[in-house]
């Protein structure tokens, strides 16, 4: 059925259910619905799913010998020796069914596993908690292995070291319980996808995803900071609660300069386009970048994706769009127009990309690096950077940068920007049918 | 070469069973825990071994490599480091800044015992 396709997809491509009912425009009860086949759906509505989920509507609703095509067409693009036979999947399917659906099986299952292998790399490379705890687990381990031979391969050992390092054994056997236990608690709760919000700038992004990044008490005026911050269960450590309120109040004073009305209503006239509502409204177009990311869902929001960078790089903001993976932790893909701005301070960049991964997803990027404000004239120079990512307008075939999330999870092998080997080629293609 | 060791480590009870180990071996072992200051013990000691653990409070053993490869004084000193990170690029940066030896944790004592011989007898 065709809900029931539509669930298998997202679970696929691993988006969340909220965040394919944010990108169409619906809430995630009513798709909740539609996924388990209470509710018809047809017309608009599944277009755009489909176009969400980067899979013809045709598919999601013709069934299942039509999302195999689907997954035997993936699997094909990925190996030179089968791409010339793209077009002879039908006869494929039908000649050999129970191949056809134990390859498109496959494929899906690959897919999935990929993108569990590319969370936890990410995780393990970069989580500091993680990267603390095990350092404190694998110190414990070693001074119970060395206290522990000593015991067993010491005859003579005086009955006052023989107490002191029984006493030690027993405290880092304590202590190795206790890193473990909390090791795999952390392990447990990161098992869901989305991940326990751990560090201030995760509680930032889950306190504005839940808003769908439009705070709507301070757009209408109707709520202070405090009060907000004071409400949210979600920003639970001190970090957390500051940098919310200096988002905040960044966010109060961008909807000051363009309110939200004029903007969705220049919207209407000039789609997404930032440099047309920057010229229109004479403001700075990183300001009007913040209030495109700002718009409701159903006004457009759900299409726009903003990272913003320091002059290290770092990624200081994150809104996701569907289909362009950002990284939870360190450094994201040098190729990003966001790094490529921040090279030339005040020029606006505008390209397409062309977001590596299966299938690969083109996009819109705009980006531009200014000095932070207010940091005045006798202080060095600081720099931030923000990249808008919109969708890609039409089937443009015109040449699109290519780029990555990060270089661990990218499978571009020849990249000049490379800075380490990817997992998913050592992990993955190794040990695979060579192409060709 | 003499019988020497500094070690530069910051969990109690490693340091207790590698000074265990090294004294039984006849050698002679003075200890440090502390990153910021570490240069400044090994300057201090005047070691014919150090053993040099990776994460330090204050200062990363790398840090601390760097500092003593650059010193004329210490830039020969045999370093034999320990970490609990056994990534590659850990490995490789050690290499890259003139480590003598990398021992990756949990290793046991008679690797530990065969590493200083061997770095001894250089």
């Amino acid at each position: 059925m065709t809900g029931t396709r539509i669930r298998e997809r997202r679970l696929m491509l691993g988006v969340r259910q909220a965040e394919l009912a944010r990108s169409v425009g619906i809430s995630a009860s009513y798709l909740n619905l539609i996924e388990h086949n209470r509710r018809r759906i047809g017309g608009k509505l599944l277009i755009d799913i489909g176009r969400a989920l980067n899979v013809d509507a045709a598919t999601l609703a013709e069934g299942a010998d039509a999302a195999i095509s689907s997954a035997l067409r993936d699997a094909a693009a990925q190996h030179e020796s089968a791409r010339a036979d793209l077009s002879r999947i039908e006869e494929f399917a039908s000649r050999f069914p129970g191949w056809a659906r134990l390859l498109a099986d496959r494929q899906r299952r690959v897919t999935e596993l990929e993108r569990v292998v590319e969370m936890l790399s990410d995780r393990l490379t970069h989580d500091p908690f993680l990267s603390a705890s095990l350092h404190e687990v694998l110190s414990t381990i070693t001074a119970i292995r060395s206290t522990a031979g000593i015991l067993a391969e010491t005859e003579d050992l005086d009955p006052e070291w023989h107490s002191r390092f029984l006493r030690n054994l027993r405290d880092d056997s304590r202590r190795l319980a206790e890193g473990a236990q909390a090791l795999v608690g952390y392990l447990d709760d990161s098992a869901d996808v989305v991940g326990r919000q751990s560090l201030p700038q995760e509680e930032l992004e889950d306190f504005l995803d839940a808003r769908a990044y439009h705070v709507a008490e301070l757009e209408e005026g109707r709520d202070d900071i405090d009060n907000l911050i004071a409400a949210a269960d979600m920003l639970v450590t001190a970090s957390g609660r500051d940098l919310a309120r200096r988002y905040l109040a960044r966010y109060a004073r961008d909807a000051a300069c363009l309110p939200m009305a004029p903007l969705v209503a220049a919207v209407a006239r000039h789609g997404l386009d930032p440099a047309a509502l920057a010229q229109d409204f004479g403001l700075d177009p990183t300001l009007v970048f913040r209030r495109l990311a700002a718009l409701p869902a159903e006004r457009g929001g759900a299409d726009v994706g903003l990272v913003i960078c320091d002059g290290s790089g770092t990624l200081t903001f994150r809104k996701p769009v569907a289909g362009f993976a950002l990284p939870r932790f360190g450094a994201a893909c040098p190729l990003w127009p966001l790094y490529q701005a921040l090279s030339r301070p005040m020029a606006p960049i505008r390209t397409t990309v062309e977001l590596s991964g299966r299938p690969a997803r083109r996009f819109l990027a705009y980006a531009i690096c200014q000095p932070v404000a207010g940091n005045g004239f006798d202080s060095p120079q600081v720099f931030e950077s923000s990249m808008l990512i919109l969708p890609e307008p039409g089937e443009d075939s015109a040449p699109a940068q290519p780029i990555g999330t990060a270089c661990r999870i990218c499978p571009r092998p020849a990249c000049p920007a490379r800075r380490e080997a990817s997992i998913l080629a050592d992990g993955f293609q190794v040990g695979m049918p060579a192409p060709g | 070469m003499g019988s020497n060791v500094l070690l530069i480590e910051d969990e109690p009870n490693i340091i207790e069973a590698i000074r265990f180990i090294l004294a039984r071996d006849g050698w002679h072992v003075q200890t440090h825990s502390e990153g910021t200051s570490a240069l400044a013990a090994v300057l201090r000691a005047r070691p014919d071994l150090l053993i040099l653990d990776v994460m330090l409070p204050g200062r990363s053993g790398f840090d601390i490599l760097r500092d003593i490869r650059a010193c004329a004084e210490i830039a020969a000193l045999p370093v034999l480091m320990l970490t609990a990170k056994g990534q590659s690029r850990d490995r490789a940066m050690a290499e890259s800044l003139g480590v003598s030896r990398f021992m990756t944790k949990p290793f046991s004592n008679a690797e530990m015992l065969a590493a200083v011989r061997d770095l001894a007898a250089r």
